[in-house]
């Protein structure tokens, strides 16, 4: 026993450092712990974020140097605070509040003391910066924008929060991130790659050389430019035309899906969310909950689409061979549901597709809906075969565009219609709506020019895309340059298109014309609703209007929706018809029409929900 | 037999070991020290170049040690006894003072601390005592004669202050177990230190609650046959309590803040995050880095020179108390067990070499040996770990310092040097 006394107390000994050294080096070493040793400092190289252009190689968002004036307490000499705070553009209480708060944050860390100095005050303060140890200058870039347009586009950047540091290891505090748009959806292209230098310090944060001699050290990779398929000029004149308004227009090439323009109104300008009054500006725009500006109308909205939609119902009801164009049903001003009459302003009348479309004749398309859903025995294989026609225009769902927000739309199906009536208490006159556009269809603007788009290409789409090529390889996702078909065949959109011409030739839309462009359009007037302080209350109907140019060979879809516009000639039909002679033509020959779009608003509209007055809707006001 | 000379004689194997953990010691010192690697590894400007230098001193003293007849250390143990005495004493008057502590002369090229030689002074004088025709361990005189030998320099040693120091000599202890002291004193000791603890940790009430469970439950489980008498248990638990209400006492009135903190960071009774903090960054500092620097390394270290805590020179002290860190962040887990296999089977052979003496005299010297050696080996790897609280005692052979290194190597060469004369000590 004594003998052994001192030899098991060693092995106990042994066995012990053993047990603690496994827990230490074995259970407790993480692999990288590089990231938190105190030991190294990580001293990073930024590249510059990427440039973007539109599609005609018009720079639209560019880098801006700014500079902020960096201090490290520690450091600091004593210093002229007068002359200082001069150079600075700042008072000797702010300086000495600035100074305190960088001392608490760190003594022997750098704080930001001035943000964001301007080139002219830079200037000044570079040529006597020696005077002053212990603050330095660092340069930052900034984005700067030559244009004014398209901010719900090109999306903006804002410095890392929480949740990115947590989520994504390559971020350090205070880098910026692209948060929306195209900055969100292209960030790592456009960002490129910072370089990083690893920094041996000691354990009084002394730099003593590089660690383990820079091998692990990167340079920067540059952020890559890129182009965009917006079309500048046309953005920004949509904007314009926009003005005082409140809804989204979407113009698409269709021989290709590219986006051209995509305008939400309200707007705001990019550059507002840039620099020292960012985030002033953000919460002004953010709190806006009546007019929403950061709310992007083009891709978010989801109103029911009105009559544009039954040029689809019309191409289905050919495909499946319950009408020919010469098939006509009786418009009585309206058509009957059992024994209501709802009511039609085409005028009445025998009406066949061309005219049916034409004059927007309600009768007509319910009259063709139903034969569609006669056409099968029972209702749920019917409401299948048009749910798959519809969806097959990219409707009811997410189309899949390289934009970081989106909305699906609806194409309601049998099971929606079971849950809301219940199972089979339902059928074609039951939800009639859907025929004339109305009724559980929703769609975004996006979702309508690219039927719009589908229907020009006579049968196919390119998914909708804002980026045109990026750095010097120009290649672009494949998945925006394959078509998508849909399930009508070709020669059934011949008919539907010469009476989408018609409708501008004699239709709906023949106040909008443009010398010497043929169209191809569909107005909408859609009725709307709205609740205010629990009360709900109808609205002047949304005017909305589909179009395509030039009929031959078509070069622009678009879809243009404006909130409380009335019918869809009146605000939507005259705007589209502005921008298509824009986009074909360069110039506008009509004037007088340019000048009063610009100046119309629609504000009176948007301020009647909130007056507490009794309103009247759908006014004649011109 | 006696045909074979010093060198057939000698134990290689021990020597092997002791020149291995030498060399790596050297190596960490090398690689928490280097600043210039320009330098040669003899420049004496550096740490490590000084280092060299005084295992070279060492092995001058080795070959002074086995030149000696190995009897003149048994013959003159009581001289080196006293003249180590004296010059404990003398640092009173004659000290020099570094870091706070009056432990050293002034040599003019060398720092000499008495402390160090009075450890083998006193292993000699404890073998001789012990060893002593007439003396007998069982008889309480000669127990306190014994413990009279042990703790006159730790009291010396204690006020210069150097607490670490005057706590080895605790470890001559074992070699009174070995020789026949009662191991139950061992028990009463352990009992104390674990009352001490847990009272801190859990109070006096918990602890008397848990006394009296554990003795219900020896009542209720023991063997019919097994007779315990009862008056002795309830005295014994009743001494406990008076000990544990006596800890609350002695920890607040006779320990100082900073032992306190030390020994609340030890036994994780701070539990406000906040002061733990505090804790981590002023008295927890060396531990807390030292911890950190070994858990960086992993299972294989950042290699030789990479270490970039070592490098940064975060673990204060880490080439004297805390070179075991470099050794954990350095070269990971499979050096650090390296290590302590190789102090481990260092040990074992000492005891194995002990315990084939013939003269009682040897054997007990021996024993004085590895329970010094060892009882350094586990105050410093466990205060390096966390798992001890902060006491200030080098490694042995590893840390820099050449104090140390020449005295480590001067008891363990006179060890070796008496084992080496073995077979003649029954003629």
């Amino acid at each position: 026993m004594k003998k052994l006394l001192l030899s098991s107390i060693i092995v106990i000994i042994g066995f012990t450092f053993i047990g603690r050294l496994s827990y230490l080096q074995l259970f407790r070493f993480s692999p990288d712990q590089i990231l938190e040793d105190p030991a190294i400092k990580k001293i990073y190289d930024y590249p510059e974020r990427g440039y973007i252009y539109d599609r005609n190689g018009d720079l639209m968002v560019g880098n801006q140097p700014a500079y902020d004036v960096m201090v490290i307490p520690r450091e600091v000499k004593p210093l002229d605070t007068l002359e200082f705070c001069g150079l600075l553009g700042i008072d000797k209480a702010t300086f000495i509040s600035k100074m305190e708060k960088a001392r608490v944050y760190s003594p022997r860390l750098p704080s930001v003391l001035v943000p964001q100095l301007s080139k002219e005050d830079y200037a000044t303060l570079q040529e006597k910066m020696r005077h002053f140890v212990g603050f330095y200058i660092q340069k930052r870039s900034l984005r700067y924008y030559t244009t004014n347009s398209a901010a719900n586009v090109l999306g903006y950047i804002s410095e890392v929060n929480e949740w990115d540091l947590q989520n994504n290891p390559y971020y350090v505090a205070g880098e910026l991130k692209g948060r929306t748009g195209i900055e969100k959806q292209y960030e790592e292209v456009l960002r490129g790659r910072k370089g990083v230098m690893h920094i041996q310090k000691d354990r009084f944060n002394r730099d003593i050389g590089p660690y383990k001699d820079g091998k692990l050290d990167t340079i920067p990779v540059q952020g890559t430019e890129i182009h965009i398929t917006l079309d500048k000029e046309l953005q920004e004149y949509g904007e314009k035309l926009m003005h005082g308004k409140r809804g989204g227009i979407v113009a698409i090439e269709p021989k290709s899906g590219e986006i051209l323009a995509m305008i939400s109104g309200p707007t705001y300008d990019p550059a507002l969310l840039v620099g020292r009054e960012r985030s002033k500006n953000y919460s002004k725009l953010h709190y806006d909950t009546i007019s929403k500006p950061t709310w992007d109308r083009s891709i978010l909205a989801e109103p029911s689409p009105g009559s544009p939609f039954k040029t689809l119902n019309a191409l289905a009801a050919l495909q499946e061979g319950v009408i020919d164009p010469t098939t006509k049903f009786r418009c009585y001003h309206g058509f009957y549901v059992g024994n209501t009459l709802r009511g039609c302003h085409c005028g009445g009348g025998v009406r066949d597709m061309n005219s049916g479309i034409t004059q927007s004749c309600n009768a007509y398309f319910a009259g063709t809906f139903r034969r569609l859903f006669d056409k099968y025995s029972t209702t749920d294989e019917a409401i299948d075969v048009w749910e798959k026609h519809m969806k097959s225009f990219g409707l009811g769902n997410y189309l899949g565009t390289d934009l970081p927000t989106g909305r699906p739309g609806r194409i309601p199906d049998k099971n929606f219609y079971d849950k809301w009536y219940g199972d089979g208490r339902w059928a074609a006159s039951t939800i009639i709506s859907n025929a004339i556009g109305q009724g559980e269809i929703a769609a975004t603007p996006l979702q309508l020019a690219n039927m719009t788009a589908a229907i020009a290409n006579r049968g196919y789409f390119y998914t909708p895309h804002v980026i045109k090529n990026m750095g010097s390889s120009g290649a672009i996702d494949p998945k925006y340059t394959e078509p998508h078909y849909t399930t009508i065949d070709r020669k059934h959109f011949e008919p539907v298109i010469k009476g989408m011409a018609n409708v501008y030739k004699y239709g709906t839309a023949r106040w909008v014309q443009i010398p010497d462009v043929e169209i191809a359009g569909k107005t909408g007037t859609v009725e709307n609703f709205v609740r205010v302080d629990g009360e709900r209350m109808q609205l002047t109907d949304h005017s909305v209007f589909v179009a395509f140019a030039p009929v031959e060979n078509p070069q622009i879809a678009l879809a243009v929706y404006i909130e409380n516009g009335y019918y869809g000639a009146r605000y939507a039909g005259h705007i589209a018809s502005l921008l298509i002679e824009k986009y074909i033509k360069g110039e506008i020959t009509r004037k007088d029409l340019e000048k009063r779009m610009l100046e119309k608003t629609l504000e009176h509209e948007y301020a009647k929900p909130y007056s507490g007055e009794p309103f009247k809707i759908n006014e004649y006001v011109w | 037999m006696s045909g074979r000379g010093l060198f057939g004689r000698i134990d290689w194997i021990t020597i092997f070991l002791y020149a291995l953990l030498v060399f790596i010691g050297w190596i960490n010192i090398y690689s928490t020290s280097l600043v210039d690697p320009n330098l040669s590894i003899f420049d004496f400007s550096t740490l490590y170049g000084k280092q060299f230098f005084f295992i070279g001193l060492a092995a001058l003293g080795i070959i002074l040690v086995l030149f000696v007849e190995s009897n003149f250390f048994e013959r003159f143990s009581s001289i080196f006894y006293i003249i180590s005495i004296l010059l404990l004493l003398g640092l009173f008057v004659f000290g020099k003072t570094i870091a706070g502590a009056t432990s050293w002369y002034n040599l003019g090229f060398f720092n000499l601390q008495p402390s160090e030689l009075a450890k083998v002074a006193t292993a000699l004088a404890l073998a001789k005592f012990l060893s002593d025709i007439q003396t007998d361990i069982k008889t309480g005189r000669h127990q306190l004669y014994a413990l009279f030998i042990i703790l006159l320099p730790a009291f010396l040693i204690l006020p210069q202050p150097d607490p670490g120091s005057a706590l080895i000599y605790f470890s001559f202890f074992f070699v009174l177990f070995r020789e026949g002291f009662p191991l139950y004193y061992l028990g009463i000791l352990l009992f104390m230190v674990v009352l001490f603890a847990t009272t801190l940790m859990f109070g006096t009430v918990w602890v008397a609650i848990g006394l009296i469970i554990l003795t219900i439950l020896v009542y209720t489980f023991k063997k019919a046959s097994v007779k315990i008498p009862i008056l002795p248990v309830i005295g014994v638990i009743v001494l406990s309590i008076l000990f544990s209400l006596s800890v609350d006492f002695v920890y607040a009135n006779v320990f100082e803040q900073r032992h306190r903190d030390r020994i609340a960071l030890w036994l994780s009774l701070e539990k406000d995050e906040k002061k733990l903090e505090e804790i981590r960054k002023t008295i927890g500092y060396n531990t807390y880095q030292s911890e950190k620097a070994i858990e960086s390394g992993g299972f294989f270290g950042k290699g030789f020179l990479e270490g970039t805590r070592t490098k940064g020179d975060f673990v204060p002290e880490q080439h004297t108390d805390y070179i075991f860190s470099s050794v954990g962040e350095e070269w990971g887990f499979l050096g650090t067990m390296t290590v302590i296999l190789l102090f481990s089977g260092f040990f074992l052979r000492l005891i194995h070499i002990a315990e084939r003496q013939k003269s009682d005299f040897s054997r007990m010297y021996g024993y004085g040996v590895i329970s010094i050696l060892v009882f350094h080996y586990f105050i410093n790897i466990g205060m390096v770990i966390g798992l001890l609280p902060t006491i200030g005692v080098p490694l042995p052979f590893f840390s820099y310092g050449g104090s140390g290194l020449i005295f480590f190597t001067m008891l363990l060469f006179i060890f070796l040097k008496l084992d080496s004369n073995r077979l003649k000590d029954g003629i």
